[in-house]
């Protein structure tokens, strides 16, 4: 029997000692952190639109953590402590199935876009593998008002009647729209505090949109005169534009304006094309028709070689032949402010 | 001292004997049809990866799926596997009947009521969180806990009477095993400290201490037990296994955290992660040395012993899935890695190339003792072989696929293109499952056979139905 209690209440007690360093206390410790400037508790709708999320299990494709590596550049700053204070259940995930959704309200802005790709993401991102979650959605005859039905291509919508989203689906869309990184003050912040050797690697991938890109490109993408690589153009533009544009540059009729033969991207002024990159738009008025959904802006995510690679790709692609524009350009454009 | 192996049941009576068989037998079906509907989930959700509207609506939903075959995994099928396996090893190690069959009837239908119960929350939505592996709402939760501490009672009761002085090793492993596990489940239930990044400290204990302080250490006792038998000698080091237990216990509570490298989890948490994931590689290739060197000069016996190419292959699985864990636990590989399908093929490479395969090995060897009932030998090879390619191509697509993605990714390319360049990856995956899915229906046909079905070599079974046999 002694060789029993010292076997089993031994092990037992040193678990039991491990569990609560390694486990518990770390839990209560760290369950105390501050939120970080901005960071902000949800409204009902978008606590209720995190339940969704929850219960459709949204977190076993999507994280919600930026590590503060060259590759997580593009989904926003490197995750803060004090960006959790009001995750519970934290939704950090293991896998990226999917992008990353911390930022994805500055990202993807656009509840049109965002309906759209929720009731089947194919009609979007023709090689997605989400699931569609059409069940989120009915389908009616006359619209509630005060609701926007959901801008279907053809291909995806009912032979009769449109398409609203129901309740749950509002609410996951008032989550979604709340995902955004606050700005964070000074560099110690930037990191997390946590990251001591990261930082500087952090740091030194500033740009990572030019780094990232410059490697993307293979050899035979000569930069020409104006210093346009039309491979990194491509690269950005699917990697930037192409969710609502499309790969094709048509967009899709009623949400999201074409820029094949689009006016702005073939004149021979760019002044309009680079400020919309820049600074994105609201509201817009595209050939007669006004566009509902917002673009985001890129200023403050891409530098401006990959912003005029971006538009002259866009200017030379489909058959556009809007007269290229130098980074100089889009320099000068960034300079006039908004 | 290495004894306990050789049991000889001449002080049990025959009614005990039977009596733990049909709990053993029990416990073996009902994990079997777990592991059958926790493999067509996955084989559905592989599918789904080819053909992303396939099963449409809430129900069949890949964010509600996943987590059903993840927890019938482990709460369905190999848990309960691995506590009847442990059972039946503890009586017989300490040459004494079960100190109660009623009770270990009572956790089989804990064990069976939560997984149940977890299945169906989950697939209406009401996931606690999508906290890996504690997915369940907590009062099912709760269930399985109560099972889990019926069942250390049960076993410290039987090796508590035991006949023999000392206590087997499979004993040491099993009950620590079930007796940590219930110190983990608690930690995961209870509430009141975990908010925000304090969660995330917590998840990333519980996700490795549910894997690595209940699977291994039962899996591992199996093995101590099944192995010697299988091979006639004992256990090639007694002390080394005794070392691995307690290596095995201060190291593998500590490395949780590097399953969140880079997060703003505090730094050194990380750091001591990643050191202790290294550490474990004492009890690692030490367990793994000393099962491989009780199987020296025995090739030759491979050729004609399925279970003990099961075992074989489990402890490879061990030896291969472990040293993995460790390798990836380094920041520079996990800058790669993390994140992607790679880690997917890590955990099917120690779940099933390990946990999985142990338990087979154990099953195969063991019951058949139990009951006086043989699977066929052609049974024994189709499980064998398409259980062993299936994890094969699944594992070895899953890692090239996964590490292209992570290269994609380091090299900025779009995010889309990682997906398409998983996608002849995830054909192969399925491939792979496939055959393992069938394998597990040739199993089910074994298990048939070693418990219910009709032999000329053994009297039937006396306690078939579940309420006969708890009197």
């Amino acid at each position: 029997m002694n060789k029993l209690v010292l076997i089993a209440g031994g092990s037992t007690l040193v678990y039991a000692v491990l569990a609560l360093m390694m486990g518990v206390l770390p839990g209560i410790a760290l369950s105390g952190t501050a939120p970080g400037p901005g960071v902000e508790p949800l409204t009902a709708l978008q606590a209720e639109g995190r339940a969704v999320y929850v219960a459709n299990g949204c977190s076993y494709c999507h994280t919600q953590q930026v590590r503060p590596l060259p590759q997580d550049k593009v989904y926003g700053r490197p995750s803060a402590r004090g960006d959790f204070a009001y995750q519970t259940p934290e939704l950090l995930g293991s896998q990226r199935t999917g992008p990353d959704l911390t930022n994805i309200a500055v990202r993807q802005p656009s509840a049109v876009w965002q309906y759209i790709h929720l009731y089947n993401p194919r009609a979007l991102v023709p090689e997605s593998v989400m699931p569609a979650f059409d069940w989120m959605f009915q389908v009616v005859d006359d619209v509630p008002p005060g609701v926007t039905p959901v801008a279907l291509p053809k291909a995806y919508a009912p032979a009769a009647g449109v398409v609203v989203p129901t309740h749950d689906a509002q609410a996951l869309l008032a989550y979604l729209m709340s995902l955004k990184q606050p700005a964070l003050r000074g560099d110690a912040a930037q990191n997390g505090g946590a990251m001591p050797a990261i930082a500087t690697s952090s740091a030194g991938a500033a740009d990572a949109g030019a780094t990232t890109s410059a490697r993307a490109a293979g050899p035979a993408a000569a930069p020409s005169d104006n210093g346009y690589d039309a491979a990194k153009g491509q690269v950005l533009f699917i990697a930037n534009c192409a969710a609502c544009h499309q790969a094709t540059g048509e967009g899709l009729p009623g949400a999201f304006p074409a820029l094949k033969g689009n006016a702005a991207v073939n004149d021979a002024d760019a002044t309009t094309h680079i400020r919309a990159v820049l600074h994105g738009l609201q509201g817009a008025d595209v050939g007669g028709v006004v566009y509902a959904s917002p673009m985001p802006p890129f200023a403050d995510t891409l530098g401006d070689a990959d912003i005029a690679n971006i538009v002259n790709y866009e200017r030379s692609a489909w058959g556009n032949h809007g007269a290229p524009v130098t980074m100089q350009q889009v320099t000068a454009e960034r300079a006039k402010g908004k | 001292m290495q004894t306990g192996v050789a049991a000889h049941h001449s002080s049990l009576g025959e009614k005990d004997n039977r009596a733990l068989a049909s709990i053993f037998a029990a416990y073996t079906v009902s994990a079997t049809l777990w592991l059958l509907f926790a493999t067509a989930v996955g084989l559905l959700l592989a599918y789904k990866f080819g053909a992303p509207d396939f099963g449409a609506g809430a129900w069949l939903t890949f964010g509600r799926l996943r987590p059903i075959h993840t927890n019938a995994t482990f709460y369905g099928w190999a848990s309960v596997a691995l506590v009847g396996l442990a059972y039946y090893v503890a009586a017989r190690s300490s040459r004494i009947s079960l100190y109660s069959v009623k009770l270990a009837w009572i956790g089989l239908v804990l064990f069976n009521v939560a997984a149940v119960a977890g299945t169906v929350a989950l697939d209406l939505g009401y996931n606690d969180g999508n906290l890996e592996y504690r997915e369940w709402p907590w009062p099912i939760r709760f269930v399985f806990l109560a099972a889990l501490v019926v069942t250390a009672w049960n076993l410290i009761g039987t090796v508590a009477r035991r006949s023999t002085d000392d206590i087997y090793l499979s004993n040491w492993y099993t009950i620590g095993g079930v007796l940590w596990t219930c110190i983990i489940a608690l930690v995961a239930i209870l509430p009141w400290y975990q908010y925000g990044l304090g969660q995330v400290s917590v998840s990333g204990y519980y996700m490795h201490n549910a894997v690595g302080m209940w699977f291994t250490p039962l899996a591992l006792g199996i093995f101590y037990y099944a192995l010697p038998r299988l091979v006639s000698r004992p256990i090639y080091s007694y002390a080394l296994g005794v070392f691995a237990f307690w290596t095995n216990l201060v190291f593998y509570p500590i490395i949780g955290a590097h399953h969140f490298l880079f997060s703003p989890l505090p730094w050194w948490l990380q750091t001591t992660a990643i050191v202790f994931s290294v550490a474990m590689l004492v009890p690692v290739w030490g367990g793994s040395a000393n099962f491989l060197l009780t199987m020296r000069g025995r090739v030759r016996d491979l050729t004609h012993s399925y279970p003990l190419m099961f075992v074989l292959v489990g402890v490879l699985g061990y030896l291969v899935g472990s040293t993995q864990g460790t390798v990836e636990a380094f920041r520079s590989l996990q800058e790669v890695w993390h994140l992607t399908n790679f880690t997917v093929g890590h955990s099917h490479l120690t779940m099933y190339g390990f946990i999985t395969f142990a338990i087979w090995g154990g099953v195969y060897a063991l019951l058949p003792l139990a009951t006086g009932k043989e699977p066929g030998r052609l049974g024994l090879m189709l499980h064998f072989w398409m259980a062993v390619v299936g994890s094969f191509i699944y594992v070895i697509s899953l890692s090239i696929g996964g590490t292209i993605q992570g290269l994609d990714w380091k090299s900025g390319l779009p995010f889309i293109q990682s997906v398409v360049d998983m996608q002849a990856y995830h054909v192969w995956r399925g491939v792979g499952g496939s055959l393992m899915f069938l394998s597990h229906i040739v199993f089910a046909w074994n298990v048939w056979r070693m418990t219910y079905g009709r032999t000329a070599k053994a009297a039937p079974l006396v306690a078939l139905p579940v309420g006969e046999a708890a009197a």
